[in-house]
């Protein structure tokens, strides 16, 4: 289970959510997968941990479809 | 839609009774104005007929067809539309055939990934929601207005036109044994999703379409599962699209499956693709035994509404003032809320208890209910049916994650329906009074019940007009009491429910403590509340919820 000192409240993660739908959208198909890198690259320069981060990668490569 | 073969009355559980048209004398109609034409007998146009009747109005109900729902439409009844139909005198059918429900299970690829539970408080007289066939609905319904002398109900009734200037509406009524035309005060437009009301008068719906189109089928089995919500995501079953499943009387069960995109609706709908799909999703519900096929439909979420919802003697209640999408279970108790609302406010002023300027409230209340559906179906509709390849991917990402983590799941809740709080309405004229309070429900909300010393609900005392509740400690004070006399001189109705505090849960509930009141509207929402006696804003708020204007 992940934890985490600064968690969003669920209102907060509905409006992520919902711009994160919209930013890859904005995005295009071509330009996804770059856009979320980017997004990733700019969300760990702004929390500045990496452990944090190492820990969030493990996370999202588990469940994966396949 | 039925199986080859069937009619399009012939059910596997349900008798369509056959309704003659009545004969009316063109002639008779002539010298007669109706109080109020209800055109639509379905479970809103009925329920507004009964709601009526409840205050001695008489109502004329036009319905075009023969019977009732040619199929299970609307299945769940939630907690405040228990309380109007307990309040229109016909719950006790409901309580004895519905089935009632609380919880829910989310899955995504067929593991659980969120648990639904809806409050249930001793309080409470009813379950947060009950399923049960829109035909049974409608029968019951049926049964009361049948038996009520004050309503007029005739089927096979089309109307034609209608005309309306500013003392008098009239319509013409085409049925197999003749036309004719019909004058009233009013009219309340309950002529579903489609209205030829809302036509015939130029009225256009306005809002957002949603892409995501869903099959909805009831079929029969024996499958042993309690009555819950079961949404599904991405099942082997339905790969790519969602699933829902809610359980009927009757043995009958509710299969909601979303189309893939670009899936061809012409093609969905074909019933042997019908009969392939609900087996796969048969298969991961662990059903091997058989099942027939009762009815199907296709479906797509839209959120859509009247810009008001009346236009001088006519209005519109139900379907033909908005459509909802059908995650959030809004559509038939977001109707029967309008029913009641209009039924008691035309009920007034149609006795003269009440001035007209009551119907000012309707369109600002009940549009205001709509919206905030709009607000929260926005939400899970996009959930559901995801309009985008952005939308998509960010769900898919939540669900992933969902299987392993808690922080997400909520996402995966179709929101169920919240009461509605009438806080800026008109009638609501002390807001600022809920600032007085810690607890309890604010000014506006839906009153909630308590059980009282003796066993019985707080909300079983209330009367069919406005009603205090009053907490004391021993007797009411002589300065309540004069109060009570005013109160009553002003609308006779009026009733005062007195609470010893200490006796029960409602001081508690209603974070009450001596000389606290509340005002309750017929409907069971409330008008105001304070913690010290302000006689002159009592008075103010009951005479602004009859349409007077008092001299201050």
């Amino acid at each position: 289970m992940l934890k985490s000192k600064n968690k969003l409240s669920f209102e907060g993660l509905e409006i992520v959510y919902g711009a994160l739908a919209e930013g890859i959208d904005k995005a295009g198909e071509q330009n996804e997968a770059l856009f979320l890198a980017k997004l990733v690259l700019l969300l760990a320069h702004e929390q500045g941990d990496t452990t944090v981060f190492q820990r969030c990668l493990e996370t999202a490569l588990t469940d994966m479809l396949g | 839609m039925r199986p080859a073969g069937k009619g399009s009355l012939e059910s596997l559980y349900f008798n369509y009774p056959h309704f003659p048209p009545r004969l009316v004398s063109a002639q008779q109609e002539k010298a007669e104005r109706h109080p109020v034409v209800i055109v639509g007998g379905g479970p809103i146009g009925l329920t507004a007929a009964l709601s009526l009747a409840q205050y001695g109005v008489k109502s004329v109900l036009l319905e075009k067809k023969d019977t009732f729902n040619d199929g299970s439409r609307a299945i769940c009844i939630a907690r405040p539309s228990m309380h109007i139909l307990e309040r229109i005198g016909v719950v006790k059918p409901f309580l004895k055939k519905a089935l009632g429900w609380q919880f829910g299970r989310s899955y995504f690829r067929n593991s659980e990934i969120f648990r639904l539970e809806m409050p249930h408080p001793p309080s409470e007289k009813f379950l947060p929601m009950y399923n049960l066939q829109q035909q049974y609905i409608e029968s019951f319904l049926y049964d009361a207005v049948a038996a009520n002398p004050l309503i007029d109900m005739r089927w096979q009734s089309d109307v034609t036109a209608i005309n309306q200037s500013s003392d008098n509406v009239s319509l013409e009524v085409s049925s197999p044994l003749g036309n004719y035309k019909l004058d009233s005060d009013y009219i309340l437009a309950a002529d579903g999703a489609r209205s030829p009301m809302r036509t015939k008068m130029g009225l256009r719906l306005r809002g957002e379409n949603y892409e995501g189109q869903y099959v909805i089928a009831d079929i029969r089995m024996n499958h042993d599962f309690p009555t819950e919500r079961r949404a599904f995501f991405e099942p082997s079953g339905n790969p790519g699209g969602t699933v829902l499943i809610h359980k009927q009387p009757d043995n009958i069960w509710r299969v909601d499956y979303q189309l893939k995109p670009g899936e061809s609706e012409e093609e969905a709908l074909r019933e042997e693709n019908i009969r392939a799909r609900v087996d796969a999703i048969l298969r991961d519900l662990d059903h091997r035994g058989p099942w027939e096929l009762e009815w199907w439909s296709v479906y797509s979420a839209n959120t859509l509404c009247l810009d008001e919802y009346r236009h001088g003697r006519v209005i519109f209640i139900g379907d033909s003032a908005h459509i909802v999408p059908i995650f959030g279970v809004r559509g038939l108790n977001n109707g029967l809320a309008d029913a009641h609302n209009i039924g008691w406010k035309l009920g007034f002023i149609l006795t003269g208890e009440a001035g007209i300027s009551l119907l000012d409230s309707y369109s600002p209340e009940r549009r205001g209910a709509t919206l905030d559906v709009f607000a929260n179906a926005g939400k899970s509709t996009r959930f559901m049916t995801p309009p985008t390849r952005g939308w998509r991917l960010a769900r898919e990402a939540a669900l992933s994650l969902s299987l392993s983590h808690d922080f997400p799941r909520g996402l995966a809740n179709p929101r169920q329906m919240q009461p509605y709080t009438y806080s800026v309405s008109p009638l609501t004229p002390y807001p600022h009074r809920d600032r007085e309070f810690t607890t309890g429900p604010m000014c506006g909300a839906a009153a909630p019940n308590a059980r009282m010393a003796d066993g019985s609900f707080l909300l079983d005392h209330a009367g069919n007009g406005f009603t205090a509740i009053l907490f004391v400690k021993d007797t009411p004070t002589a300065e309540w009491n004069k109060l009570h006399s005013k109160l009553n001189a002003l609308h006779r109705r009026f009733k005062t429910v007195t609470i010893g505090i200490g006796t029960s849960e409602a001081d508690t509930i209603y974070g009450a403590d001596e000389g606290t009141v509340y005002l309750l509207r017929p409907d069971l929402h409330i008008a105001g509340r304070w913690t010290i006696l302000k006689p002159n804003e009592i008075i103010h708020t009951l005479a602004v919820g009859l349409g007077r204007k008092l001299e201050t």
